[in-house]
């Protein structure tokens, strides 16, 4: 290599270092200036153009909407969860910022299950996604009720999609009757288990009841079909778990509190009282947050916030 | 037949030559890394994102081989001018047609059972990552020999795309003969809509001309089992005759009048 050739090299090389710096540089500097996003932005089409567009590739297509639609949820949960435990964030009615929409959720879960219709895992754990309450999801009962009854279309004979619509039923809309008749209609089909039946039962007897609600999320663990299902309903447990541990604890502090005749307001005063040999964690090892003289989980415990109880909510 | 085949062999060589076989890397590397991006990605669906993603991907190469390469068959002959030293042999032109055609088979062969062997390695692999819950949740095998039913009715379809390629390369040029091809192809997937017409449009003739395109256009969409595979619904060995029986006969038309246009061409 002579001279001349060798300069041009070094040159070359330089130049694609300063180029390629430079091009991270931009690449950094567009990244902190997010452009405005509209939910808009997501492709919807109609069932028929979304068949008819991918050709032969419908199922590869079904995937990409149901990556989007895991994406999308994932995402928008975790600012409304931030935006949820922000101390300085006003309340709802005061806030100048929209609410974190959910409006897309719905729609990517039709199209992923609409290319592939006998996608089992978009349509139960998609109803999961539609009908968790806000800041987790949309809150859309509703929604996760029609899109597993989609799924009967296709599927007549899977009785997990009527287990899950009873659950939904029960759980999210508090409505116990229809429930136990999803939960019955899921019973009476061939390979349906044996407890599916005693299930409806127990629901129009004891609708609301805890324990009902820890068999619920028990079965619906145990027939879980992928670890962030079976992983979503053991924090169920645990919550509800959390909560049978708060009933023990709130008299504790509420006897201290009219022995001493002054709100409880840290552990400290209870065990300085002997009232508690220590510091109470919560299933996940979290200390328990105590404010103003009432238990609750603390913002940074995965249980955060603890769920409405059907039975203690009145009925919408 | 001696001939046919000695044409054939050349056909597959001269496409080793051209290096398509590098469609086969990518394909590897494409599937490697996808599986192991969708596996974070997809909520223990990896198993079967990986298998739609190996079909299609097997679809899509195959399909650009087929296209590409079928309509240089006869063309790219005609272009260097090696077409004159090949007709002065005593080669029949419809020997050289099919031989050519029957390369090009041997070419898609040989790269569609590498790239499902190798969709067939990296589901070895998953599987020995699967969790119990997410084998237990499983609809089809993992290992599933079904796959090799969607693979081998794709190879079927594959090879009527390229004859399709041959037939239009025979009296067109490349460019053209690409777009008939690919045209041919969407229109393959949209025939069933064809037979439907009459429950659109009143017109008795219309309804004729519908019908008739239907039985014209070769019914791609039959060839595709890739959801019943995946979910692990049955496929019926029935199906896969009757389907493979009418690929056949679809190319041996295209074959026949492919070589009967080229036997009348004129090279001067």
């Amino acid at each position: 290599m002579n001279g001349r050739s060798r300069g041009s090299l070094v040159l070359a090389v330089a130049a694609v270092i300063l180029f390629g710096g430079l091009s991270i540089w931009l690449q950094a500097a567009r990244d902190s200036m997010p452009l405005a996003t509209s939910d808009n932005e997501t492709l919807y089409v109609t069932e028929r153009a979304a068949g008819r567009g991918v050709f032969t590739h419908r199922l590869l297509a079904a995937d990409l909407y149901w990556i989007r639609a895991i994406q999308y949820f994932g995402s928008r949960s975790r600012v409304a969860r931030v935006r949820q435990t922000d101390p300085f964030e006003p309340p709802p009615s005061l806030s100048l910022e929209t609410p974190v929409s959910f409006d897309q959720l719905y729609s990517l879960l039709d199209i992923s299950t609409t290319l592939d219709p006998r996608f089992n895992i978009a349509y139960r754990f998609g109803a999961i996604f539609l009908a968790a309450q806000y800041p987790e999801g949309p809150g859309r009962p509703d929604l996760a009720v029609a899109l597993l009854k989609k799924a009967l279309i296709t599927s007549p004979e899977k009785w997990q999609y009527w287990h899950d619509i009873g659950f939904v039923y029960y759980w999210n809309r508090h409505e116990y009757r229809q429930a136990s008749e999803a939960f019955q209609r899921g019973a009476d089909l061939p390979g349906a288990p044996w407890w599916l039946r005693s299930l409806a039962a127990t629901t129009l007897v004891r609708g609301g009841d805890r324990e009902t609600s820890r068999l619920l999320w028990r079965q619906l663990a145990e027939t879980a079909e992928n670890e962030d299902a079976r992983h979503a309903a053991n924090i169920k447990l645990m919550q509800l778990d959390a909560i049978d541990q708060i009933e023990r604890l709130q008299p504790v502090i509420d006897a201290v509190a009219a022995r001493t005749k002054e709100p409880v307001t840290s552990w400290r005063v209870l065990l300085n009282a002997g009232a508690l040999r220590a510091v109470p964690r919560d299933p996940t090892g979290e200390e328990y947050r105590l404010s103003s003289g009432r238990v609750t989980v603390s913002s940074q415990s995965s249980l955060f916030p603890l769920p409405v109880e059907p039975g203690s909510s009145p009925r919408p | 037949m001696k001939t046919l085949g000695w044409i054939a062999i050349n056909g597959f060589r001269e496409a080793v030559r051209d290096k398509v076989m590098y469609s086969l890397v990518a394909f590897a590397v494409l599937l490697i890394v996808a599986s192991y991006i969708v596996g974070e990605l997809t909520a223990g669906q990896d198993v079967k994102i990986t298998k739609d993603l190996g079909l299609s991907a097997i679809g899509i190469f195959g399909l650009f081989m087929a296209i590409f390469i079928g309509i240089g068959l006869v063309s790219k002959e005609v272009e260097r001018r090696s077409i004159y030293s090949l007709l002065a042999k005593p080669i029949r032109r419809s020997d050289l047609v099919i031989g050519k055609y029957l390369g090009l088979v041997l070419t898609l062969v040989v790269n569609v059972a590498v790239m499902t062997a190798a969709l067939y390695l990296v589901l070895a692999y998953l599987g020995t990552e699967e969790s119990d819950l997410a084998r237990q949740a499983r609809e089809a095998p993992l290992l599933d020999p079904a796959l090799l039913k969607a693979v081998g009715l794709m190879l079927v379809q594959l090879m009527v795309v390229t004859a399709t390629a041959l037939f239009f390369s025979t009296f067109s040029t490349p460019i053209l003969s690409a777009v008939l091809t690919f045209l041919v192809y969407v229109a393959g997937f949209f025939s069933a809509d064809l037979r439907n017409f009459d429950q659109v449009v009143d017109s008795r003739v219309v309804q004729a001309l519908a019908r008739g395109l239907y039985y014209m256009l070769p019914n791609l969409a039959s060839f595709d089992v890739t959801a019943q595979v995946v979910h692990g619904l049955p496929i019926t060995w029935r199906y896969m005759a009757v389907t493979t029986a009418y690929g056949l006969t679809y190319i041996t038309i295209l074959l026949v009048m492919s070589a009967t246009i080229f036997s009348r061409r004129d090279f001067k």
